[in-house]
């Protein structure tokens, strides 16, 4: 019976940490749908981009207030999991404050600790303020609507009841308050159990300390479904972010050889196609992206790493101005698409073909109103290229469907017949001269 | 005014230093046209041995691209690089930001491998080099603000060559709040320009005139001729056509220096 809170708390472990594990694998394999990109070049400069970008945050904080304030959160994250450490070492053994035995400097990590919970606790309250009662336009946009806008909401209370369950659990335990070195902030909460009997401190300690854990259990495992899986896709996210100039579009090599064949004199068209290597029945390429197996890879984890935050959307010309378009709801659509495929094969074990694609969700009317301005590519604090997914969609439209507006189509023709977008004559470009 | 043509001067068997790639809002739109002929009057004034393509010159296929069609893009950049090679060129010069990042960009995966810079960086480097002195009498003190073009800033990272151009006319350059990596769209990218737009609650080049009102210049600069026209349109619909003038820099140059 000794032992039984042990095995509980690694059965939980156990269970916590295999079912992530289950959608980790599950993740890996829907970001594999997409068509392969190398991203292998350059590793020093994709490197630099990670440590700076998402690591150092150094976009997040162009806007000062959040990103400051996420700065915080993000920093208190990271170093509290030492305390997570110390939990699951202590759970496992049935020992208590393991590390104690560093005295000056364990208080001195606690300390660390606990003013970190305290700010993160002040920082998620604030963005709280500024989701609900400021009520920043930005998480308030119509896509911001049912689980997008309360799964927002879930993270913070998550992370208001993980900060306080650790300061409770450090104000109720009598020998950490007693021995007072690192209780920085729990001492001022351990006021309001005054009078509470020792037996009663225990127990409130043991269900802070159970709760704790189990919550940032379960969050992990949230992470999955949730906005919030950039704490972990950030890092390859701005790895394998695209590092050419915003402005180089791709040029889609099943293009350039059509084209290449089409413009050489010599190649006679009626020819017998020379035998190649690739079997008969492979389909061709598509031209652009009409699903999500039309993307590349990075474009799908693009998709997962998304964090709702908007920032896109509130630098996008065509969203200021009240169109339809909305990068940041391109991100969430892709998702959204990659997890309703996923969950066919889940259940089929392939893909069976469905009525749905990307075109489903996202209309001709958002794409169009596309300005390829890269003003949300620029902006997103971690390389998420919205545009890219917009631009591939745009060439199934023109290419694959002849659905370009109208005004389009005239441009094109003018292009293919007398080489400029207006109806002018190849001959007359010289005529500015004279004039 | 001496135009160049590259034909010409192949059968003369001469090779020019840059070659001014016109592009079809320079070489047909009559408001672009002004910033073709002010650029190449410049070139003259500095002795610049250039060439034109002319009637050789075809689309650059960047809005065709931008509208999805990459059939045509590359159609139109693989001919358009016959010739460049054929004439065995080297430096490219556009006064249009669109040509200058597909040609800088797009082209040389395609076989087109050529120096290209905006007009605004090769301005700069003829007064870095001494060649033309700008002269500061004319603009002396006014108000102008300057309207990043989404091709030369975020695409491609030049903010500062047209900054330095404004700032030599010893004009009171002031920044709009969006500005630089933040500069918001003028409406004509991505194929905008040839279609209207979609449905929404204002038109795009009416919020960035806002932008520029809001800081009361005299003149509007930019470096592109779509973002130029949408301007233009801008203040047509505010009624300050009047008052405000948009001037591309190399036009304030030009007229810097009474060419």
């Amino acid at each position: 019976m000794h032992y039984l809170p042990n095995i509980l708390f690694a059965v939980l472990l156990i269970i916590g940490i295999g079912f992530f594990a289950k959608n980790v694998k599950k993740l890996i394999r829907n970001i594999r749908l997409g068509k392969t990109v190398d991203r292998s070049d350059n590793s020093s400069l994709r490197l630099k981009n990670m440590i700076n970008i998402a690591l150092g945050q150094s976009k997040m904080v162009k806007r000062p207030v959040s990103g400051f304030l996420h700065v915080i959160v993000y920093v208190g994250f990271i170093i509290i999991n030492i305390e997570v450490l110390e939990i699951i070492i202590d759970g496992l053994f049935g020992t208590h404050r393991i590390f104690s035995s560093l005295a000056g400097f364990y208080g001195f990590l606690i300390g660390t600790f606990e003013i970190l919970a305290f700010l993160v606790l002040v920082s998620v309250i604030v963005f709280w303020i500024r989701r609900m009662i400021l009520r920043i336009p930005r998480f308030w946009n119509k896509e911001m609507k049912g689980f997008p806008k309360n799964d927002a909401l879930y993270i913070l209370y998550f992370e208001m009841v993980l900060m306080s369950l650790f300061l409770v659990m450090n104000a109720t335990d009598t020998h950490f308050q007693q021995a007072n070195s690192g209780n920085l902030i729990s001492q001022f909460i351990a006021p309001l159990f005054n009078g509470f009997n020792a037996e009663t401190l225990h127990i409130i300690e043991r269900g802070a300390w159970w709760i704790h854990i189990v919550g940032i259990l379960v969050f992990l495992n949230y992470l999955y479904y949730s906005k919030h899986l950039h704490i972990l896709l950030a890092f390859p996210n701005t790895y394998f972010a695209n590092i050419n100039p915003y402005g180089k579009f791709s040029n889609l090599k099943s293009v350039t050889d059509e084209v290449k064949m089409m413009l050489d004199p010599s190649i006679d068209p009626y020819a017998i196609p020379v035998e190649s290597d690739t079997p008969v029945d492979t389909v061709p390429d598509k031209f652009g992206a009409e699903d999500i197996f039309d993307l590349d890879w990075v474009q799908l984890m693009n998709a997962y790493t998304c964090t709702e935050c908007g920032r896109c959307t509130s630098v996008c010309p065509a969203n200021i101005t009240g169109k339809e378009l909305s990068p940041r709801a391109i991100m969430m659509k892709t998702r959204d698409r990659i997890e309703e495929v996923g969950k066919n094969i889940d259940k089929n074990g392939k893909f069976v073909a469905d009525e749905n694609n990307l075109f489903t969700t996202i209309s001709n009317e958002e794409l169009w109103a596309c300005t390829s301005c890269n003003a949300c590519v620029e902006e997103c604090p971690i390389n998420i290229d919205p545009l890219s997914i917009i631009m591939d969609m745009r060439r199934f439209l023109v290419m694959e469907k002849s659905a370009a507006p109208q005004e389009l189509n005239a441009m094109m023709a003018n292009i293919e017949n007398n080489g400029a977008p207006w109806q002018y004559n190849q001959l007359d470009r010289l005529n500015w001269i004279e004039e | 005014m001496n135009v160049p043509i590259m034909a010409d001067m192949m059968a003369l068997d001469k090779q020019p230093e840059i070659l001014f790639w016109v592009g079809c809002a320079g070489s047909f739109d009559d408001r672009a046209k002004k910033i073709t002929r002010a650029f190449v009057k410049i070139l003259n004034s500095a002795n610049v041995n250039f060439a034109v393509l002319g009637v050789e010159e075809s689309c650059s296929g960047d809005h065709a691209k931008r509208a999805g069609n990459e059939f045509l893009f590359q159609m139109q950049a693989i001919t358009n690089i016959e010739v460049l090679n054929a004439y065995n060129i080297k430096k490219i010069v556009t006064t249009s930001p669109h040509s200058y990042n597909t040609l800088k960009n797009e082209y040389p995966e395609l076989g087109g491998q050529y120096e290209v810079v905006h007009h605004t960086e090769y301005l700069k480097t003829l007064i870095d080099e001494g060649r033309i002195t700008i002269n500061k009498e004319k603009y002396a003190g006014k108000r102008i603000t300057f309207h990043d073009p989404c091709y030369l800033g975020r695409a491609n990272n030049v903010y500062e060559a047209p900054r330095f151009l404004i700032k030599e006319l010893g004009v009171n350059l002031i920044e709009m709040k969006r500005n630089r990596s933040n500069a918001l769209c003028c409406g004509a990218g991505g194929a905008q320009m040839f279609k209207e737009p979609e449905k929404g609650t204002k038109d795009i080049n009416v919020e960035r005139t806002e932008d520029a009102l809001k800081v009361n210049p005299e003149i509007i600069a930019t470096g592109c001729p779509f973002c130029n026209t949408m301007m233009t349109d801008g203040l047509k619909s505010k009624e300050k056509e009047d008052v405000i003038e948009v001037l591309d820099v190399v036009e304030l140059i030009a007229n810097a220096q009474g060419l």
